[in-house]
């Protein structure tokens, strides 16, 4: 197996072995300060980032924008 | 009860009215959303909140924000409070007008149940995600209100069954106006989430 399939924003999405929370930031091209990122249901902080996301992890990504 | 509350009960059960009494707000910020929000909670029945604002009403709040010509320089948590007491005198209202940072958030909104992030800056609105969301709490976050155009549909978005982004995920009020009219859709749309949350009993403890 070569690949792992996460879940993210409610979409399949195939990736890269030992992929992680940064490396998918970067693929979405998301700015790290103004996003909130979930894995499994539960809040990922930045210093976590760097972990490897494993096979059937979920994510939720939420962008903030201002304004409230 | 008072007379406000005595009106409650032609549209909710004597046991409804008491779930929603019990249970504790948070609100961080008291703007566009979080003066709305309020008002909408209090109408509702709720009447243990907190609100947290360090800012004084200006001239250019008052095309959204539930404050009059005649609040112009005083904190807004203040004149907030006042005008939820006024919809329901038998309210608990606690009031903060100060400052949420990094340092001190946690010392807030420690016995809420649901924490409303209404917040206008990226990192302030963050951050109260990232503090409050490791708990069981109700976290409801307003994300995209601005302008006038409806293409950008606003729109609940659940996360885990605790966490709701509500807006249209996108327009910001760097490029266009916070205008009354989605800025109260939103800050609706959100205390109906809290409204349904209690009636629906999920809200699931504070821990």
């Amino acid at each position: 197996m070569s690949e792992i399939t996460l879940k993210i924003n409610g979409n399949e999405e195939k990736m890269a072995i030992g992929i992680t929370v940064a490396d998918i930031l970067v693929k979405y091209n998301l700015d790290p300060e103004a996003v909130v990122v979930e894995v499994n249901e539960d809040i990922r902080l930045k210093d976590v980032w760097n972990k490897p996301l494993v096979d059937g992890d979920t994510l939720e990504l939420v962008r903030f924008v201002g304004g409230g | 009860m008072n007379e406000f509350e005595k009106g409650l009960l032609k549209y909710f059960s004597e046991d409804d009215l008491r779930t929603i009494q019990d249970i504790r707000v948070g609100i961080a910020g008291a703007g566009g959303l979080g003066s709305n929000i309020a008002v909408c909670l209090v109408r509702s029945g709720f009447k243990n909140l907190e609100i947290l604002d360090f800012d004084v009403v200006e001239a250019s709040n008052l095309n959204r924000q539930y404050y009059f010509m005649d609040d112009l320089g005083k904190p807004k948590v203040a004149v907030l409070k006042d005008r939820l007491l006024t919809i329901n005198p038998s309210a608990q209202i606690k009031v903060f007008n100060t400052k949420m940072d990094r340092d001190n958030c946690v010392d807030f909104f420690k016995e809420a149940d649901i924490v409303f992030e209404a917040f206008d800056r990226v990192e302030a609105k963050k951050m109260v995600l990232e503090t409050f969301g490791g708990s069981k709490r109700i976290i409801i976050c307003g994300v995209g209100m601005a302008g006038h155009k409806n293409e950008n549909e606003l729109k609940i978005r659940k996360l885990s069954g605790r966490h709701f982004i509500v807006g249209d995920g996108e327009t910001s009020i760097k490029c266009m106006p916070p205008l009354a009219p989605r800025v109260m859709a939103c800050a609706s749309l959100m205390a109906s989430i809290a409204l349904e949350c209690v009636l629906e009993n999920k809200t699931g403890g504070r821990k």
